[in-house]
C-alpha cells in the first residue's frame, strides 16, 4: 500500500520527461498554427498531471478543487477581457508597426507631428 | 507532538491541515494571477509583432532551457517523494528527499546563471547596446524574456531557502506522521514554481525553431 504512490509519481515523471521531448521534438516540425496549438497543449497536459498527482489534488475534498479551479478561471477571465480590447481596436499596437520603418524606431517622446497614412 | 501541533481554533488534526491546504491554494491563486499578467502581456505583445518574437526567439539557448526544464520535473519527483515520505513518518527520508530537491533548485539556479551569462555575452540585453540585425521589436521580447524569467528564478530562490528551512526543521524533529502540513504546503510551492516553468519553456525557447 505505502510502495504505490511511489511507483505512480515515478510514473508521472516519466511521463513528463516524454512530454518535454515530444514539445521540443514538435516545436522543430512546422505544423502551421499547430505548433501554439501543441505547445500549449502539452503545457496544460503536464500542468494537469503535476496538480493531479504531485500536488494530489485528486485525494483533495472539493472544496480544494474549487479553489484550484478560481485560480484558473480569474486568469481566464483577465486575460479574455485584456484581449477583447486589445483585438477590438487595431490601432493600439498597429500603427507601432510602422515605426520600424520609420526614420526613429521607438521614439522616446511623442512625436511632434503625428505620421498618418500608415494604417 | 500529536496534540501539541494543533492550535486551539480547530477541532481536530484533519480539520486543521484542510484548512491550511485550503490556504495555501488562495496564495497560489494570487501567484497564478501574478505571473498571469506577464503571460497576459506576453500575449498582447507576440500577437502584435509575431516576426519579431519568432527571430528574437531563436537566440535562447533551447538547450539549457530544455536541461532545466528537465532538472525542475525532476525535483518535483523528489519533492513529491520528500512528502510521501513525512506522510509515512519516515524523517529520515524526508530529509534526504528535501536535500536532493534544494540540490537541484541550486543546479537550475546554476544553469540560468551560464546562460544568462551568455546572453548578456550575446547582446540580448534590450537597450542601446541591443544585438544589431534584429528587429527593434524584439526587444520586447527579451525584456518579457528577462523579467518572466528572474521572477521565476526569484521563485525558486524562495522555494530553495524555504526547503532548506524545512530541512533543518526536520533534523529538530518538528515532523511526524501525524504532523508534517509544512511540508506538504512547501511542496505545493514547488510544484508551482515548476508549472510556470512549464509555460515559459515553450513560450520563450520554442517559438518556430523549424525557419
Amino acid at each position: 500500500m505505502n510502495a504505490k504512490p511511489k511507483k505512480i509519481y515515478l510514473r508521472v515523471w516519466i511521463a513528463l520527461l516524454a512530454l518535454l521531448l515530444l514539445t521540443w521534438g514538435l516545436a522543430e516540425i512546422n505544423l502551421g498554427p499547430f505548433n501554439n496549438v501543441a505547445a500549449l497543449g502539452i503545457s496544460a497536459l503536464k500542468t494537469l498531471l503535476v496538480v493531479l498527482f504531485f500536488m494530489h489534488v485528486r485525494h483533495e475534498p472539493k472544496l480544494t478543487w474549487v479553489f484550484v479551479c478560481a485560480g484558473l478561471i480569474w486568469l481566464l477571465i483577465m486575460v479574455d477581457l485584456t484581449l477583447s480590447d486589445y483585438l477590438t481596436r487595431g490601432d493600439v499596437l498597429a500603427t507601432r508597426e510602422s515605426w520600424r520603418h520609420s526614420e526613429q524606431p521607438f521614439p522616446l517622446r511623442e512625436p511632434t507631428t503625428k505620421t498618418e497614412g500608415h494604417e | 507532538m500529536n496534540n501539541s501541533a494543533l492550535q486551539e481554533q480547530f477541532a481536530e488534526m484533519p480539520q486543521q491541515k484542510e484548512a491550511a491546504t485550503l490556504g495555501m491554494w488562495t496564495f497560489l491563486a494570487t501567484e497564478v494571477l501574478f505571473f498571469g499578467a506577464m503571460f497576459t502581456g506576453y500575449i498582447i505583445y507576440r500577437s502584435a509583432y509575431p516576426q519579431a518574437f519568432a527571430e528574437a526567439s531563436h537566440h535562447t539557448l533551447v538547450l539549457f532551457g530544455t536541461v532545466n526544464t528537465a532538472i525542475l520535473l525532476t525535483s518535483s519527483l523528489t519533492m513529491a517523494f520528500a512528502v510521501q515520505a513525512a506522510k509515512e513518518g519516515n524523517t529520515r527520508w524526508l530529509f534526504r528527499y528535501l536535500l536532493i530537491t534544494v540540490v537541484f533548485g541550486v543546479a537550475f539556479l546554476g544553469v540560468k546563471s551560464v546562460e544568462y551569462y551568455k546572453d548578456i555575452s550575446d547582446n540580448l540585453w534590450p537597450g542601446p547596446n541591443f544585438k544589431a540585425g534584429l528587429p527593434p521589436e524584439s526587444q520586447i521580447f527579451w525584456v518579457l524574456y528577462w523579467i518572466m524569467t528572474g521572477v521565476h528564478a526569484l521563485h525558486v530562490t524562495v522555494g530553495i531557502v524555504l526547503l532548506s528551512i524545512m530541512a533543518l526543521m526536520t533534523r529538530a524533529q518538528k515532523f511526524s506522521a501525524a504532523y508534517y502540513t509544512p511540508i506538504e504546503n512547501s511542496g505545493l510551492y514547488w510544484h508551482f514554481v515548476d508549472i510556470i516553468w512549464i509555460f515559459l519553456y515553450p513560450l520563450l525557447y520554442l517559438i518556430h525553431r523549424y525557419v
